[in-house]
C-alpha cells in the first residue's frame, strides 16, 4: 500500500479502496443525522422520548404515537435528510466541475431558477405539490440551459461563472418578488414560507418525488466519482486516462441541476447547504477530490441539525430552516472569503 | 491634471486614466447635461401624468399650479410625492453607485450587489421590531448606521485595498444572504412588523407621502453635495495613492468621505423605498460612455440620469400591470439585471 491512509479490502475478485478517516466521517455524520432525526421526531407539542420514537418507528406503541410519528413528523425528518443530501451532492459536483469553491447551485442561480418555476406554478396555476415539483425542475433546468448559453463559448471556469450566477440569481430574485406580490393572499402566505426554505408541514407528498429522483440520480453521480476525480486534473489528463469527458460532464451537470431542483421543490430554496457541506466534508476527511459519499452524509446531518435548531432557537416560535442555514452559511461564506484570501486562493 | 505622472492602475477596466480636458469637450458635456435635465423633466411629467386616470401635460401643469383645478388633489396627494420620492431616491442610488465604483475601482459596484442596502434594511427592520420605531425620521438614522457598517464590512471582507471586483461582489453576496436571512427571521418572529415590511422589502414607491420626501431631501442633499465635491479627489485616487498625495489629496480622507457619502445616500434611499438593486450599477457605466472617466462630470450626470432610469422603471411597472403595479425594485432587477450579465460577459472583470 503506497498511501498509508488508504486501505483496500478484497472479497474474491472484488476489491474496494477506502480511507478509514473518510469512513469515520461518513459514520459520524450518519449518526448525527439519525440521532437528531429521532430527537426532532420526539420534539413538539406532543413530546415523545427517544425510546418511544424508536419503538414507534419499528411499528410498536400507542395508536397516537404511530400516527404522530409516521404521518406527521417522520415525513418532515425524511424530507430534511433527503434535501440535505441532495443539495450537498449537487454542490460537490458543481464545485468540482467548476473547480471553484464557490460554484454551488444557490450561488449560480439554479436554486433561484427552481424557485421561479415553483412560484409560477403556485401563483399562476395554483396547483398542488406534484405540479410544483415539475415547475421547480423545469425552472432549474431552464436556468441551467441559460447559464450554459451565457457562458458559451468559454466554458465553466473562473469567476465569470460565479459573477454571472450572482447576476442571474439577482434577476430571478426580482422575478420571484414580483410573483409574490401578484399572488392571492392564501397563495402568498404559502409562497412566503416556501421562499425562505422551510420544512414545516412537509408530508410524504414532498418527500416521495425527491426520493424517486435520488434513487435514480445518486447512483449516476456516485458512479461518475472516479471520472470526476480525474477530470479535476484537467480535461486532457482525464481524456488520456480514458474518461469520456464530455459525456461524463453532461451526465453530472444534468444530475446536479436535477438534484438541486428536486430539493428546492421539496423544501424551497434552502441556501448554503450545497456550498458548505462539500467544504466541511473535505476538511474532516482531509482527503482531496470530491468526497461524494461523505459530502452526502454531511449534507443530511447539516440540514437535520439546522431544522432542529430552527425549531428550538426561539421557544414557542418556529423559524423556517432556510433562515438558519442562511445566517450560518452567510457567516461561513464571509469567513471562507477571508480565509481563502489569506491563503492566496482567491 | 494633464501633466501628472501616470500611475499603474490595478483595474484598468474600472478606471481608465483621466483624459486631457478641452474647452470644446466641456461645452459638449454642458450641453449634454442640459439635455439630460430636459429628459428628466419629461420623465417627471410622465410620472405625474400616468396612472389610474391618465392626464395630459396641460392637465399636469394645471394640477401642479392651479389649486382650483380638478386634478389638483390627485397630483398633489398621490402623483407628486411618488414622483419626487422616486427622483430623490434614484439620484441618491445613482450617485452612490458612481462614488462606489470610483472608490473601489470596481465596475460591478452597486449598493444592492455589495449588500449596502441590505445593511440599511436590516438596521431598519431591527429598529421597527425591537425598538418600536415606526416613523421615517426615527428609522432613517438606523438606515445610515446599517449602510455605514456594511460599507466598511464589505470593504474589509472584500480585501481592503487589494479588493478585486469578484471578491467585493462575493463579499456583498455573502453578507446579503446572511442579512436577508436575518430580515426573514425578524419578520417571521414579529408578525406585526411582517405586514408593514412585506412590501417595503421588495422595494416600492407605492406608499410615498410628501412628508417622507421632505424628510429624505436634506440627507440626500448633503450626500449629493459631498459626492459632487469629491469628484476631484476621487479622480486623483484613480491614479493611485502616491499620485493622489503628490497633488495634495489625502487618500484616507477621500475614502472616508466617499464612504460617508455612500452611507448617507444609500441609507436615505433604502429607508424611503426599500432595498433597490442595480440602479447604482448601470447608470455610471452609461454615463462614462458619454462623459469619459472624469468624475467631476460623470457624477453630476449620474445624479440626473439615475432618476430617469428609476422613474422610468416605476412608470413601466405601473403601465405593464394595470390596474395594479409591479414594484419598482422588481422592475429594476428585471430591466437592469441583464446589463450586469452583459458586463460580466463582456469585460475582463472576472479575471481570477
Amino acid at each position: 500500500m503506497s498511501q498509508p491512509n488508504i486501505n483496500v479490502v478484497r472479497v474474491g475478485e472484488w476489491s474496494a479502496r477506502f480511507r478509514p478517516r473518510a469512513l469515520a466521517v461518513v459514520a459520524g455524520c450518519s449518526l448525527v443525522a439519525v440521532a437528531l432525526g429521532v430527537l426532532a421526531i420526539g420534539a413538539g407539542a406532543y413530546p415523545m422520548s427517544p425510546s418511544e420514537v424508536v419503538r414507534a418507528l419499528g411499528g410498536a406503541g400507542s395508536a397516537a404515537d404511530l400516527v404522530i410519528v409516521h404521518d406527521v413528523r417522520l415525513p418532515r425528518v425524511a424530507t430534511a435528510l433527503l434535501v440535505g443530501s441532495a443539495l450537498a451532492l449537487s454542490g460537490a459536483v458543481f464545485q468540482t466541475l467548476t473547480r471553484n469553491p464557490l460554484g454551488s447551485p444557490d450561488i449560480l442561480g439554479f436554486t433561484q431558477g427552481a424557485t421561479t418555476g415553483a412560484m409560477t406554478v403556485i401563483v399562476v396555476i395554483g396547483a398542488g405539490t406534484a405540479a410544483l415539483s415539475v415547475g421547480a425542475v423545469v425552472g432549474g433546468v431552464l436556468t441551467g440551459v441559460l447559464m450554459y448559453a451565457l457562458l458559451w463559448p468559454r466554458g465553466l471556469h473562473g469567476y465569470r461563472l460565479v459573477l454571472l450566477g450572482i447576476g442571474v440569481a439577482a434577476i430571478l430574485t426580482g422575478v420571484n418578488g414580483y410573483l409574490l406580490t401578484r399572488a392571492e393572499i392564501v397563495d402568498a402566505a404559502r409562497a412566503v414560507l416556501w421562499l425562505t426554505g422551510s420544512l414545516a408541514g412537509r408530508g410524504w407528498d414532498d418527500a416521495v418525488p425527491l426520493l424517486v429522483a435520488m434513487v435514480v440520480l445518486v447512483p449516476v453521480v456516485l458512479g461518475c466519482e472516479r471520472a470526476l476525480r480525474m477530470m479535476e486534473m484537467g480535461d486532457d489528463a482525464a481524456l488520456s486516462l480514458g474518461v469520456r469527458v464530455e459525456r461524463v460532464r453532461l451526465a453530472l451537470l444534468t444530475s446536479a441541476v436535477l438534484l438541486a431542483s428536486f430539493a428546492a421543490a421539496a423544501a424551497g430554496p434552502v441556501l448554503f447547504v450545497a456550498l458548505t457541506a462539500p467544504h466541511l466534508a473535505r476538511r474532516l476527511t482531509r482527503a482531496p477530490g470530491p468526497n461524494l459519499v461523505a459530502t452526502l452524509c454531511m449534507g443530511a446531518a447539516l440540514l437535520v441539525t439546522a431544522d432542529w435548531l430552527a425549531q428550538r432557537a426561539f421557544p414557542g416560535r418556529e423559524l423556517p430552516v432556510g433562515v438558519v442555514t442562511g445566517l450560518l452559511g452567510g457567516g461561513y461564506l464571509v469567513w471562507l472569503l477571508i480565509a481563502e484570501r489569506r491563503a492566496g486562493r482567491i | 491634471m494633464s501633466d501628472l505622472p501616470r500611475a499603474e492602475v490595478d483595474a484598468p477596466a474600472a478606471q481608465p486614466p483621466p483624459v486631457r480636458p478641452s474647452y470644446g469637450r466641456n461645452a459638449t458635456r454642458t450641453i449634454g447635461l442640459l439635455c439630460a435635465l430636459l429628459v428628466l423633466v419629461l420623465v417627471l411629467a410622465a410620472s405625474i401624468a400616468i396612472g389610474a386616470r391618465q392626464l395630459t401635460l396641460i392637465e399636469v401643469w394645471n394640477g401642479l399650479v392651479d389649486s382650483g383645478s380638478a386634478d389638483y388633489s390627485v397630483v398633489h396627494e398621490m402623483r407628486l410625492p411618488r414622483t419626487l420620492l422616486g427622483a430623490v431616491a434614484g439620484a441618491a442610488l445613482g450617485l452612490a453607485g458612481g462614488v462606489m465604483q470610483a472608490l473601489t475601482r470596481n465596475p460591478l459596484g452597486d449598493p444592492g450587489i455589495l449588500g449596502i442596502n441590505a445593511g440599511a434594511s436590516a438596521a431598519v427592520v431591527s429598529a421597527i421590531a425591537f425598538l418600536g420605531v415606526s416613523t421615517f425620521p426615527g428609522y432613517v438614522w438606523f438606515a445610515f448606521a446599517g449602510a455605514a457598517v456594511l460599507s466598511v464590512l464589505v470593504y474589509i471582507v472584500g480585501g481592503g485595498r487589494g479588493a478585486t471586483p469578484a471578491r467585493l461582489a462575493l463579499a456583498g453576496t455573502a453578507l446579503n444572504a446572511a442579512l436577508y436571512s436575518y430580515l426573514n427571521a425578524v419578520q417571521l418572529l414579529d408578525t406585526a412588523s411582517l405586514d408593514r415590511m412585506r412590501f417595503w422589502t421588495v422595494g416600492s414607491l407605492a406608499s410615498s407621502e410628501m412628508g417622507t420626501v421632505a424628510q429624505l431631501a436634506p440627507f440626500v442633499a448633503i450626500g449629493t453635495l459631498l459626492a459632487l465635491a469629491l469628484g476631484r479627489p476621487l479622480n486623483a485616487l484613480g491614479l493611485g495613492d502616491d499620485a493622489a498625495r503628490a497633488i495634495g489629496v489625502n487618500p484616507a480622507w477621500a475614502r472616508a468621505l466617499g464612504m460617508l457619502a455612500v452611507a448617507l445616500l444609500c441609507g436615505a434611499a433604502t429607508a424611503a423605498c426599500g432595498p433597490i438593486v442595480f440602479v447604482g450599477l448601470a447608470v455610471p457605466h452609461l454615463v462614462r460612455a458619454v462623459t469619459g472617466p472624469d468624475l467631476r462630470w460623470a457624477l453630476p450626470y449620474c445624479a440626473v440620469l439615475a432618476p430617469v432610469l428609476f422613474l422610468g422603471a416605476d412608470i413601466l411597472g405601473r403601465l405593464l400591470a394595470r390596474p395594479g403595479e409591479i414594484q419598482v425594485g422588481v422592475m429594476t432587477a428585471i430591466l437592469v439585471g441583464p446589463f450586469f450579465v452583459y458586463l460580466v460577459r463582456r469585460r475582463r472583470v472576472a479575471r481570477a
